[in-house]
């Protein structure tokens, strides 16, 4: 078998006296969609933040591709990386966030050609013609040169996802990618995200949207209190859940 | 609803007709009236007052709103408030971005220089800079563990001109690292971390990203810092700085004329604080692009609606016709 994109084992992750994850163990296969679905407060969002190293974690291991994330194994010692370091693995991994985050007083172009340039010091006409491309791909040819705030929140969402693309990274992390779009924009995003997992991204994916999870899952986590109660293949999970908690949330969300 | 599909207009036809706009009697306000005229009454009041003063001699202020010696004064100020001005801007962007460093020994550092430059009044920092060659008569400029080294008499170095600048400068350079650093945190959090995913470092996501965007909330209380440091410059008339109004000073040292010379030093100081302030609220304008969807008027446009507009509210924008959504529209994937 093949070395899994993420695997977690026993992942825990503290704010002050406040357990937000309270050991999680997975394993995401190269290609594989995971959907990580539950209640507000469950720590889905902060585990996937982990994934990236935007937060550490206090216990437990975690790997990507086969590395330690924000550490550094030697020996039976663990060393802290330097920023530098961290930096060069967070290249690698592609992030969507739920308010979009684009940068404000950058275009659309511009916004996906600083982190490829600055980043990975690539060519101006290279990330140029990448950039242009991953917009046309994204539906947004004609945006090229409009600042975030002339465009729908659907519209900065694909962005922001051709900004994550640019950098091609080998594994996408979305943060409720959907959860602040107006009911109308939702479906552009999901049909950008759908295309994406046909192609074969490694994506994770924490949402809300049952329908996404179920038609283009490979596999499906419902977390609460900081820890997995249950997972499967979406279709299973949610036809046929096994836990009361599970449930009960699907009951309100169906 | 009970019509039927015909009483509803086609979605795809655009409204062709605009209704007439509402033509209505205006509120009156009379209270705006006698505000108006109790002001200027007082006004009134006030110019006669000073224009009568028996022994003010406006004949003398005329002599000497243009004398050489004066104007050589406004344009020392004018050369004292902008050195200062770009030592404290470079300065406080350095000690703001100290001060916010994960290193606690550089953020330490910024933090003791704040508190130690903010502490102590700007006209006893200008004194102190001024005096320093009475503790320290030689400044040694050297190399460590190697002979070079350069020897000078602070009295030749510390001029009363880079006393004041010193002064003013490190001074303000405290009080423009907070402004910074209010600017910085104003930045959404989002940015940073966006930034931070795509494996920026920290360096390049200050300089790239959260910079750029804190000027927006910079640039205003740097403006007043510029007019508030035009007016603290003439402390630097205790290190004996030929400015405006140490110069004013001199002159009526001599003839005595007083508030005469005091009335030429401010008219000279407001003219030069008119100039910043529309050059202020420009330079807000330039920075907003992209931030708001319509620039604010210039003050110029705003003093026309005041004098022919004075009822009404304030503009909206123009009338557009309701869109027209096709089903290409929107592009999919």
């Amino acid at each position: 078998m093949a070395t899994p994109m993420v695997l977690a084992e026993a992942v825990c992750k503290c704010f002050g006296r406040l357990e937000v994850l309270r050991g999680i163990d997975l394993s995401v296969a190269p290609r594989e969609v995971l959907c990580i679905v539950g209640p507000s407060g469950s720590g889905k969002s902060t585990f996937l933040r982990c994934i990236n190293h935007l937060e550490k974690i206090d216990a437990g291991r975690l790997s990507v591709d086969g590395e330690l994330v924000g550490y550094r194994q030697g020996g039976d010692k663990i060393y802290e990386l330097p920023d530098r370091d961290v930096c060069r693995k967070r290249a690698e991994i592609g992030m969507v966030f739920q308010r979009f985050n684009l940068f404000p007083h950058m275009t659309a172009l511009e916004n996906i050609m600083e982190a490829p340039m600055r980043v990975k010091g690539e060519a101006q006409k290279t990330v140029e013609d990448r950039g242009r491309a991953l917009l046309a791909r994204v539906g947004l040819a004609d945006k090229v040169d409009v600042y975030p705030n002339h465009l729908s929140g659907g519209q900065q969402q694909r962005v922001a996802i051709a900004r994550a693309l640019a950098m091609q990274p080998k594994l996408m992390l979305f943060d409720e990618p959907t959860s602040a779009l107006d009911p109308e924009l939702v479906g552009e995003v999901l049909d950008v995200m759908r295309g994406l997992a046909q192609e074969g991204m490694t994506m994770v994916v924490v949402t809300h949207e049952m329908g996404f999870a179920r038609e283009v899952g490979d596999s499906l986590v419902f977390m609460d209190g900081g820890v997995i109660v249950e997972s499967g293949i979406p279709r299973d999970v949610l036809a046929n859940p096994q836990h009361d908690r599970t449930r009960a949330f699907l009951s309100k969300v169906l | 609803m009970s019509a039927g599909p015909e009483a509803v207009g086609n979605p795809l036809q655009p409204a062709t007709r605009r209704p007439d706009a509402i033509k209505a009697i205006p509120v009156r306000h009379p209270w705006r009236w006698v505000a108006a005229a109790v002001v200027l009454a007082f006004a009134a009041a006030v110019i006669y007052t000073f224009a009568t003063a028996p022994d003010l001699q406006w004949s003398v202020i005329g002599n000497f709103l243009f004398y050489p010696e004066i104007l050589q004064g406004v344009l020392v100020t004018l050369e004292l408030t902008v050195i200062a001005m770009v030592i404290g801007v470079i300065l406080g962007v350095i000690l703001a971005v100290m001060r916010l460093s994960v290193n606690p020994v550089v953020s330490s550092v910024s933090w003791f220089y704040i508190w130690f430059f903010r502490g102590t009044p700007v006209l006893v920092q200008i004194f102190f800079w001024f005096n320093i060659g009475s503790i320290l008569p030689l400044i040694h400029i050297g190399i460590p563990f190697t002979h070079l080294v350069w020897v000078g008499t602070t009295n030749r170095i510390v001029t009363p001109l880079l006393a004041a600048i010193l002064g003013l400068g490190l001074n303000e350079a405290a009080y423009m690292s907070e402004i910074v650093r209010a600017g910085i945190i104003s930045v959404d959090t989002g940015q940073t971390e966006a930034a931070q995913a795509l494996g920026m470092t920290r360096v390049l996501v200050m300089r790239r990203i959260v910079l750029p965007q804190a000027m927006r909330v910079i640039i205003p209380p740097t403006g007043n810092e510029t007019i508030s440091m035009l007016k603290t410059s003439s402390l630097a008339y205790i290190a004996t700085v030929g400015e405006l109004f140490f110069i004013q000073k001199e002159i009526s040292n001599f003839n005595y004329d007083i508030i005469e010379l005091v009335i030429v030093a401010s008219l000279w100081y407001l003219a030069m604080t008119s100039v910043l302030t529309f050059g202020q609220y420009y330079l807000e304008r330039y920075f907003a692009r992209g931030a708001s969807r319509q620039l604010p008027p210039t003050p110029l446009q705003r003093f026309r609606r005041l004098l022919f507009h004075f009822h009404e509210p304030p503009p909206v924008g123009p009338f557009e016709p309701p869109p027209i959504y096709t089903h290409h529209e929107e592009g999919r994937v």
